[in-house]
């Protein structure tokens, strides 16, 4: 075991360092092809700190913390690491300096324990049961609850966090990374890491947070560095301003400010799911528990509910890409149609949008028109006459879409891939919402979409059940629901609980029905038998 | 310094139309290397493998009896390719296609009319379908993998042909000759002209035309290329990945049939322990060449039958082994997929300082 090296970067983190930075990056420019990725960001951190770094997808925060943790080298400029020149060669240079990183997207394996996990990423020459000792300690000294025995795939996602964490908290970091940490956690379960990245910035750590949610830079971030198409484009102190100065400095522009009015009260339900139970062959999927939901005409309803909770298998279900045992399970505009495909489906007039927009939504290396034709084959608008494409037709919807959503591409046709995450993200919603169907059911529609597009397509889904549409919204995004919704349920482990009026919601309760009761009562006996 | 291959953005156009030309331009110059090592004149070898084949009337016709069989396979495989089926076993249809025409002849020696024709090409193109069918039910039932299977079963349908022509299907008046009985008149492809260029060469240029139409145009072309490209979007517009599967197989199976009893009823005039010079292996290397589309299909398959012309050139004129046709083959083959990387990445000389920074 070597602690003394462990120890190094903690001490050298100590008072009387603190006035001086921890690190800085100096001029960095990034360039790929014709992109500059990163054009002269100059970015300091001291120790002790948590500083935000705000910017839309593509602004190029991922490309500066990947400079910085070493798993990309800069075209030019240079990394300064406590006021001496440093080349971050790979990410293990930068883990040996102290970096931690915790990414977006968890490496763990799913069939291996909490510690054979947390083992793969430290030296070799552990002892398993001594490192398990040090996990549970490590985890309960921060607030970060953890079993070393149990198996990673029966965590959830909240935990595989915290398995992240606590690896990078075992290396005794002097400056963790964390990227868009609380995408997948709940209210209750961010407020606890909050707590405990407070408290490594009290020993002395630094933190690198990168987030698009304002209101939790605003919350914890001293400081904050933002970043437009590979710029600075200013250095705030988040507690100064406001959600929308923010917002406004991250886009560049005001921000559309979504209209929410709302007509004449609900009408007929249009999508009803009853007692709807599948079960999954994927042995890492979630079987869907005896689900209750009606949409009715004219509204919004939400599902919110961290990623992983049966989601995708409610998806599926309602689209048809996977069929229900009995055809009463799913009724649109009160027609059983449990067991037809998602074609028949969409000739009644419902229409969806999947959670992975490349892929799944749209085939990558297909144009655009092309991939119009995908969901329009089927249903009326003259894409498909007698088996013969229309291109004309495609290449119209496609300009139709455009317009209407403001896609932007650099060709009028171009592939599918070449497009940003937002652009076609508008352009696979703007696809189904052209055709004005009257069930709409999209599996999260904003995200990794940055704030104005993400804005564009609120609106448009607002619009649409203002229209007399139902709509049916699954998101893990608790402002967005609270923006669009009238009425929102949880889902927790593949159980729904009851759509309830969003006004009567409050973030606290939906927060615990994403935990799911019994999920709660488990936690607080894990924690209590912990030693 | 270091090279390194770098994505592209959007996949270039350029790349895809080149990339077959450069393959064919790397495969002369080392076609021509390695005739330099057998002593032979580089130039004059290039020669009379590559250009003599079209220099006579009487080469060329023989070209297009060569291409017609390739043309028409490949056609149907560079679907079955698009929709990421994996058929390999074109020859084994081939020869089950040759087989299941050739049963009118044989067992009605004597029928004589337009219709004998019509129906053994009919049943050509059934076998053909019905033999593609096997890996496609096996692939859809039980997963089992295309490529091992289709290529499997080539063998089976060669063992068939040898049992039958030295058999139950030996001509009784055949000296004891491995072969059916002649056909003739009505179960012989009539000629195009006074050569050996049959309406096989008809057939091949209306397939082009047809899976052009439907791989451009159709509906159905679309499912194809979706549920190759990325099934998961397949499944969500609808489309059925197992029935792309069967159609898929079945239709190249049907062609690669057609082009069998084409072979019998054409060139041959009867059954033969062998068939074919390896059409079915070779119809891979024309898809590909083709860039999976039929029209391509066309000029590849023509750029083929000239490997084998020139295989044959090559030992009357060369003295070496006409084996040579298929190295030819093979290189190209190779460096088509090599060359088809630049399609989607570009090659990029990377800096001594960074290069280093990563080692």
């Amino acid at each position: 075991m070597n602690e003394s090296m462990n120890e190094q970067p903690s001490s050298a983190a100590g008072p009387e360092n603190a006035a001086d930075t921890l690190l800085e990056a100096r001029n960095i420019v990034k360039i790929f092809g014709d992109l500059r990725a990163n054009d002269d960001v100059t970015l300091t951190l001291k120790p002790g700190e948590i500083h935000a770094l705000l910017g839309e997808n593509g602004a190029g925060k991922s490309t500066l913390v990947k400079i910085i943790y070493g798993s990309l080298q800069p075209t030019s400029g240079a990394l300064y690491w406590k006021g001496q020149p440093v080349a971050m060669a790979n990410p293990a240079v930068a883990r040996d300096l102290g970096v931690g990183m915790v990414f977006q997207h968890f490496s763990l394996f799913d069939a291996l324990t909490v510690t054979q996990n947390i083992a793969l990423a430290l030296p070799p020459g552990l002892v398993m049961a001594e490192l398990a000792t040090r996990i549970r300690t490590v985890s309960a000294d921060y607030g970060l609850p953890l079993r070393p025995g149990a198996l990673v795939a029966d965590l959830s996602v909240g935990e595989r966090q915290r398995i992240e964490i606590v690896r990078c908290l075992l290396q005794k970091p002097s400056l963790l990374i964390m990227d868009e940490p609380t995408a997948v956690l709940t209210p209750q379960e961010a407020g606890q890491l909050f707590v405990t990245l407070e408290r490594l910035a009290s020993e002395g750590c630094g933190i690198l947070y990168i987030s698009h949610r304002l209101e939790e830079v605003k919350r914890i971030c001293h400081d904050a560095t933002i970043l437009r198409h590979g710029k600075v484009v200013g250095r705030v102190d988040p507690q100064q301003e406001t959600a929308a100065s923010l917002a406004n400095l991250m886009v560049g522009n005001e921000v559309m400010v979504i209209k929410t009015t709302r007509g004449s009260a609900p009408g007929e339900p249009l999508l009803e799911l009853t007692e709807l139970s599948m079960a999954t062959d994927d042995p890492f999927g979630v079987s869907l528990k005896n689900i209750d939901l009606t949409v009715r005409a004219g509204e919004i309803v939400a599902v919110a509910g961290i990623a992983g909770n049966g989601q995708g298998e409610l998806f599926a279900a309602i689209s048809g890409e996977t069929l229900t045992a009995e055809e009463s399970q799913v009724l649109l505009a009160g027609a059983p149609c449990g067991r037809e495909n998602i074609t028949s489906r969409r000739r009644r007039n419902a229409a969806f949008v999947p959670e992975e927009r490349i892929g799944h939504g749209a085939v990558p290396n297909f144009a655009l028109s092309e991939n119009v034709v995908l969901t329009h084959h089927a249903i009326g608008g003259g894409v498909v006459r007698n088996g013969l494409i229309n291109r004309l037709a495609a290449h119209a919807v496609n300009a139709q879409v455009t317009e209407m959503f403001d896609v932007r591409k650099g060709t009028l046709n171009p592939e599918a891939r070449t497009l940003s995450g937002g652009n076609l993200q508008k352009f696979v919603v703007g696809r189904e919402v052209v055709l004005q169907p009257r069930i709409l059911v999209v599996n999260q529609p904003t995200w990794g979409v940055d704030v104005g597009a993400a804005a564009v397509i609120r609106q448009a889904l607002i619009d649409l059940a203002h229209s007399g549409s139902a709509v049916l919204v699954i998101s893990q995004d608790l402002d967005e629901i609270f923006e669009i919704a009238d009425r929102i349920a949880v889902i927790s482990r593949g159980e729904l609980s009851d759509a309830a009026p969003a006004e009567d919601m409050s973030l606290e309760r939906i927060g615990l029905l994403m935990a799911g009761a019994h999920e709660k009562a488990n936690q607080a006996g894990r924690t209590a038998t912990t030693p | 310094m270091k090279i390194i291959l770098e994505k592209r953005i959007e996949h270039s156009r350029v790349m895809a139309l080149l990339s077959p030309l450069l393959a064919i331009a790397i495969t002369v110059v080392i076609g021509g290397i390695i005739f330099a090592s057998l002593g032979l004149d580089p130039a004059e070898a290039l020669y009379v493998y590559f250009v003599e084949p079209v220099t006579t009337l009487w080469s060329i016709e023989e070209l297009i009896v060569k291409a017609a069989p390739l043309v028409l396979i490949g056609a149907g495989l560079a679907i079955c390719y698009s929709a990421n089926v994996w058929n390999i076993g074109a020859e084994g249809q081939l020869t089950i296609g040759a087989l299941f025409g050739s049963a009118i002849p044989v067992y009605f020696t004597t029928w004589q009319s337009p219709l004998t024709l019509v129906v053994m090409l009919v049943l050509g193109g059934f076998g053909g379908a019905l033999f593609a069918a096997i890996p496609a039910a096996l692939k859809n039932r039980f997963g089992a993998n295309e490529i091992l299977t289709s290529l499997m079963l080539v063998y089976v349908a060669q063992l068939l042909l040898d049992w039958l022509v030295r058999g139950p299907w030996r001509d009784p008046q055949g000296y004891n000759f491995p072969q059916s009985v002649p056909f003739e008149g009505w179960q012989q492809l009539p000629l195009l002209g006074e050569g050996r260029v049959h309406i096989g060469a008809i057939f091949a240029v209306m397939a082009v035309i047809v899976l052009a139409i439907m791989m451009g145009r159709s509906l159905r072309g679309f499912e194809i290329r979706v549920v190759g490209n990325s099934p998961r979007a397949g499944a969500f517009a609808g489309f059925h990945q197992k029935r792309v599967v069967w159609f898929t197989f079945m239709l190249s199976g049907a062609l690669a049939g057609l082009a069998g009893i084409c072979e019998v009823a054409g060139p041959s005039g009867e059954l033969q322990p062998s068939i074919s010079p390896g059409y079915g292996f070779t119809a891979i290397i024309v898809a590909f060449l083709g860039r999976l589309n039929p029209i391509g299909v066309l000029f590849a398959g023509f750029l083929l039958a000239i490997s084998y012309l020139g295989g044959e050139a090559a030992q009357v004129e060369l003295g070496i082994s006409d084996k040579t046709a298929q190295v030819f083959q093979g290189m190209l083959l190779f460096f088509i997929l090599a060359c088809d990387t630049m399609i989607l990445y570009r090659i990029k000389i990377a800096s001594g300082r960074s290069a280093s920074a990563k080692a």
